[in-house]
């Protein structure tokens, strides 16, 4: 059952307001990554992906690989939303804490329901590669959806599974780059500039759409698109902004890898009431 | 010292079989055969690491990546984590050193079931030069969280193992070579992951060996047999997880331990076989391998006798330990 997008925004409100909480009772955590990339994993968990909460091993299920790994308290609050039982949402205030199993970074062996234990940037697009592969093996109808940093593009490694994809000829996988311009150390036009983003995919031979990624109705498009696409990969170029939701993180390379202060918090959940 | 000399034992005889990678080619296709979940990735090798004959048989379960070993990792990881039994492979020196960081978040850290078989191990790869040579990937393969890591002898227990790393459920190393292999196993041997085999029984001395110098420490063992030394040679085949049991009682029952490994001395086999006799019963050890260097082009042999992995050496190292055991 399809939700209408008021019902998305509404989620994403609330996905926000865990992420801020959830940061700043951690007292550690990147929270700007997290904000950028709502729309998108809310998109996917609560409109298009073929999951079943309640059966979370499901064979024939679509898969969400979270490459970069430290925007994991947007996965987290998801899954928790969506229903996910080893995703309790009581507990999502036990973000980083010792014996939590929302761990620092998404790790598989405290929530089983994750696809991939991540973190180490780079690695996401490969296993993605491999499980569209296993998977058409078996002719399972089981779609791949990877989310890649912008920053984590400058990895080697993402374009050694970038030119594989396509060679493969997999179309049950797409890369999603959530293109918020700001990495750790800052800008990323000032630390590595990745740009033109769009062409390099273009040019691996993915199919490439670009996209605004808080608008769930072209999210929505986009994924569609991607799923009408045969013989070849599809790579979403999503144009997000940085802590999109609370005004004074939005495009400040300081809230990439900084908790909010209790304060800063006030601020920021009277925002996204 | 006791001279008690066996003059039944038949003395070991180098007689050649296939290379360990020929063996390991030749299973996995017969693994394909038996389960449709067998796949194998590739980096642009396999025609050396003989997964080509995987590839004809099984085109549909054969992926290429080209040459990007990181990637190859990474996809293999993927295959595993939908339900895949995925032999991956390619030079040691090039999974193990440009993939070690994939083998540690997909494989090891992710728990899958991924196999990993580097070829053309060790110094004997001969003339291709250290920079093909992989003298320090059983140390890397061990310090990966719950891998198994072995290294067969020859054909017969390459064949065995590759066998067995499939039927077992979690990340495997097998480090194969490229030369020919001594035969050293008929085709009745049974091999069982970590579990060592005892090829020789010995009260002097222990020679403990695997891969290519099992051979080798069995023709010490005659060497040494000839001066009334009576050595037991094992084959350590699995690094890890270690016979511990077997180390412990070679330790208590000859009071002298070799071990020749074709392996930097760092953080192999020597290192792991050391803690586990410090930890049960301590005694006199000798180690046989690489010392911190690079070897050189060369025939096999010729770099088994430069850099001091010949028998003589196991001889000599095991002639140093029993007059420090006095």
């Amino acid at each position: 059952m399809a939700k209408s997008i008021p019902e998305l925004q509404g989620i994403a409100k609330r996905v926000r307001r865990d992420i801020v909480e959830m940061i700043t009772a951690a007292k550690s955590g990147h929270p700007g990554g997290s904000l950028s990339a709502v729309e998108i994993v809310v998109e996917l968990y609560f409109n298009h992906m073929r999951i079943d909460p309640a059966n979370p091993k499901w064979a024939d299920r679509d898969r969400f690989i979270l490459s970069k790994g430290h925007a994991a308290p947007v996965l987290y609050s998801v899954m928790a939303e969506r229903g996910y039982a080893d995703a309790p949402k009581d507990k999502l205030n036990t973000l980083r804490q010792f014996g939590s199993v929302f761990q620092g970074h998404p790790d598989m062996r405290f929530i089983p329901s994750l696809e991939a234990s991540t973190g180490s940037l780079g690695q996401g697009l490969s296993l993605g590669l491999g499980m569209a592969l296993g998977s058409r093996l078996d002719a399972r109808p089981s779609r791949f959806f990877v989310m890649l940093g912008d920053g984590e593009i400058q990895e080697g490694q993402i374009w050694e599974a970038a030119m594989a994809a396509p060679f493969h000829k997999v179309d049950n996988l797409v890369a999603i780059v959530d293109y918020n311009r700001i990495q750790l150390d800052g800008f990323v036009s000032d630390i590595m500039e990745v740009a033109p983003v769009a062409a390099k995919w273009r040019e691996f031979a993915w199919h490439t759409v670009e996209i605004d990624g808080h608008d769930f109705a072209a999210i929505e498009a986009a994924l569609a698109e991607a799923a009408a696409t045969k013989g070849r990969p599809t790579c979403i170029v999503a144009h997000t902004i940085k802590g999109k939701g609370v005004s004074f993180m939005e495009n400040n390379p300081k809230f990439h890898g900084v908790a909010p202060t209790q304060d800063e918090c006030k601020l920021a959940l009277q925002e996204l009431n | 010292m006791p001279a008690q000399i066996n003059t039944a034992k038949p003395k070991f005889e180098i007689k050649m079989g296939p290379s360990t990678r020929e063996a390991f080619g030749r299973t996995v296709v017969e693994l394909g055969r038996e389960n449709r979940d067998v796949v194998v990735v590739d980096a642009d090798l396999s025609k050396s690491t003989m997964t080509t004959y995987f590839a004809k048989e099984f085109p549909d379960r054969f992926f290429s990546c080209g040459i990007a070993e990181a990637n190859m990792v990474g996809v293999g990881a993927g295959l595993a984590m939908v339900g895949k039994i995925p032999f991956i492979a390619s030079f040691s020196v090039f999974v193990m050193n440009k993939g070690f960081e994939q083998m540690r978040i997909g494989a090891a850290y992710g728990r899958s079931n991924l196999k990993v078989v580097g070829t053309h191990s060790g110094i004997t790869i001969g003339e291709d030069g250290p920079s093909q040579m992989s003298i320090e990937e059983i140390s890397l393969a061990c310090s990966l969280a719950g891998f198994v890591v072995m290294a067969p002898a020859d054909e017969n227990a390459a064949k065995a193992l590759v066998r067995a790393a499939a039927a077992y459920n979690g990340p495997v190393f097998i480090r194969c070579g490229r030369p020919k292999a001594p035969v050293v196993y008929g085709t009745d041997q049974k091999f069982e992951i970590g579990k060592s085999i005892e090829l020789a029984a010995g009260g002097d001395i222990t020679l403990i060996a695997n891969g290519l110098l099992v051979a080798q420490a069995l023709l010490a063992a005659d060497l040494l047999e000839a001066e009334g030394v009576s050595a037991r040679v094992i084959d350590m085949h699995t690094v890890k997880p270690l016979d511990r049991d077997a180390i412990a009682r070679a330790a208590a029952e000859t009071g002298a331990i070799v071990v020749a490994e074709e392996h930097l001395v760092d953080g192999g086999l020597g290192v792991r076989v050391a803690q586990a006799v410090a930890e049960s019963n301590p005694c006199v050890m000798e180690f046989v391998g690489i010392h911190d260097r690079y070897a050189e082009s060369g025939h096999p042999d010729e770099m088994l006798e430069k850099y001091g992995l010949a028998a003589r050496d196991i001889a000599a190292a095991a002639r140093k330990a029993l007059a420090r055991k006095r």
